[in-house]
């Protein structure tokens, strides 16, 4: 009896729909996946505009547009994949560790982000880079731990809800390197400076919005301090005229932070607005 | 100018006033998603329009919005009229900010206000609300005789400059919520909330590099540990009080997850809100 429901369930013309729909889109995402891989450029000492620059260009590269380019001729399997959509859990169209959706993805949003960060500076700690000062250590280790609290936190707030711990790639930067230290460390955090302003609007509960501005003016309070001993006064350089912060969405900021984390991550159940 | 007992008093002849506002808030809530804690004191500009509010027709969220605003609004020009006055005494040569780095860094900040004082202006008045106005003459920068010295005393320049950056932060985050239904307003309140702690920060520095007028044994840090003020008098305490916090969302920061973690960085990690009653309280002193 179950044998001949399975059987009858297999050559059910939307099973088989399904499964033609799944190659489709495995393909898609591969190439998809080959192509940003491509254009992602290994970092050394990248400045931060050197970061926009490469976010900007896979953004580019994520467009429909020059997907379509790239591919050539290829409408019709975009066709295909835009049909299976509709009919299929939309997980089935992004392989990879899904942030998830709502609040949580937010929260795993930046837990993901915040493990970057306590990995960078944990790192950091073990392995100063030449030349640092008194100071600079006692300060460096007072961010290790607040990012390492930061991480730890979103964890322990997610429980069961929370991503795995994520594979990191540091092999761009120089750790012996105090340029190549402070200006990945600056990069980080304008980062994630601009990434939890952008996501205040896409959280729905309150507490977590509050929540979010306690940290990301600590992270702004490192952004400040990390500028200010690569070169002084430009604590808030980077500003738009108003005086106001340029925020990222979790796309431009994934762009920009991808190059150093392995694990393949779906974030296309976050809130857009 | 006691607000509070501006509202105690009005309540002990209208015990009714606070549930009145309560009504209000309550009734927001529910109209676009508006959660969180509309203050109940406001500051003295604003206060005549909310008691209108609270025994008014019912008004949008709009309104509470633009309220909101006009708080940032009057903040915004504490600091602006602050960092004018004081570059302006330093170019008289009556206050003795380093030439430099420390003076570029105090004009730079000084005009991220008056940008943010703009902008303020300019949202308020797209949302039809109408911007508060302040001017020079509305501060009185020595807050009652607290700090006469504040604009010939660099030091005493630096600290109330901490002050007022690290309270506008708290300020700033405290008002998150009052503000989840405008998706713009938002994201722009958080893009100045996240540049006062860069200012807040590069302060802090400026101290630690000065070192006047910082308790003994006490390390400036461009983050705030537990509550200290890392000044040398009791009247700025009230804008550090509550940042002692280690526990957050019921979880425990300290040592949390079987990392080394202290009570200082736990604090630090995180800063805190304050609510619009607090705020109003810590800065009507410097109002004329």
């Amino acid at each position: 009896m179950k044998i001949i429901v399975t059987i009858l369930f297999i050559l059910n013309p939307r099973f088989l729909f399904y499964r033609s729909c799944e190659r489709v889109v495995n393909n898609y995402k591969n190439q998809l996946f080959f192509t940003t891989k491509l254009i992602r450029m290994p970092t050394k000492n990248v400045t931060d505009q050197e970061l926009v620059a490469v976010a900007e260009a896979n953004i580019k590269n994520f467009s429909r547009r020059n997907f379509l380019g790239y591919i050539g001729g290829a409408s019709a399997l975009l066709l295909t994949a835009a049909a299976c959509k509709k009919d299929t859990n939309s997980t089935n169209n992004n392989s990879g560790t899904d942030l998830g959706s709502g609040d949580v993805g937010i929260l795993n949003y930046a837990y993901a982000l915040e493990q970057i960060e306590a990995a960078f500076y944990t790192k950091v700690f073990e392995s100063p880079y030449s030349g640092i000062t008194a100071s600079e250590t006692a300060l460096l280790g007072d961010i290790r731990d607040h990012e390492v609290a930061h991480r730890e936190f979103f964890k322990a707030a997610l429980a069961t809800a929370a991503i795995p711990a994520l594979v990191l790639d540091f092999s761009s930067i120089n750790f012996s390197s105090r340029d190549s230290v402070l200006g990945t460390a600056k990069a980080f955090e304008d980062l994630g400076v601009s990434a939890y302003n952008g996501a205040g609007k896409l959280i729905v509960s309150a507490d977590y919005l509050l929540l979010a501005g306690k940290i990301v003016s600590v992270e702004a309070r490192h952004a400040a301090y990390i500028r200010d001993i690569i070169m002084p006064g430009t604590f808030a350089d980077g500003l738009d005229a108003n005086g106001l912060e340029i925020s990222r969405s979790p796309k431009e900021v994934f762009a920009i932070a991808g190059t150093y984390v392995k694990t393949k991550l779906n974030i296309s159940n976050l809130p857009t607005n | 100018m006691k607000i509070e007992n501006i509202i105690n008093e009005i309540e002990s002849v209208e015990p009714e006033i606070l549930q009145r506002l309560d009504g209000r808030r309550n009734a927001m809530k529910s109209f676009a998603k508006f959660s969180g804690k509309i203050a109940l004191a406001a500051l003295p500009i604003a206060f005549g329009s909310m008691l209108n509010k609270a025994y008014g027709s019912p008004t949008g969220p709009k309104d509470a919005i633009t309220d909101v605003l006009n708080f940032a609004l009057t903040l915004e020009y504490l600091e602006s009229e602050f960092y004018k006055a004081g570059y302006d005494a330093s170019m008289a040569g009556t206050l003795a900010i380093p030439s430099g780095a420390p003076m570029g860094a105090i004009k730079t900040i000084r005009d991220h206000e008056i940008a943010h004082v703009n902008f303020l202006k300019t949202a308020i008045t797209s949302l039809g609300g109408t911007p508060v106005v302040f001017t020079a003459a509305s501060f009185d920068f020595t807050a009652k005789g607290n700090f006469p010295t504040v604009f010939t005393d660099y030091a005493l320049f630096l600290a109330v400059a901490q002050t007022f950056e690290d309270t506008g932060v708290r300020a700033y985050k405290g008002q998150a919520g009052n503000l989840i239904s405008n998706n713009d307003v938002l994201t722009a309140a958080l893009n100045i909330h996240s540049v006062e702690a860069r200012h807040a920060s590069h302060i802090r520095q400026m101290r630690k590099a000065n070192g006047g007028l910082v308790p003994a044994g006490v390390d400036v840090k461009p983050w705030i540990t537990l509550n200290q003020s890392g000044i040398g008098t009791s009247a700025v305490q009230a804008s550090y009080n509550g940042e002692e916090l280690t526990t957050q969302a019921g979880v425990n920061i300290i040592n949390i997850g079987g990392f080394v973690i202290s009570a200082n960085a736990a604090s630090e990690c995180f800063d805190e809100p304050l609510t619009k009653e607090q705020v109003v309280s810590i800065v009507t002193p410097f109002f004329a």
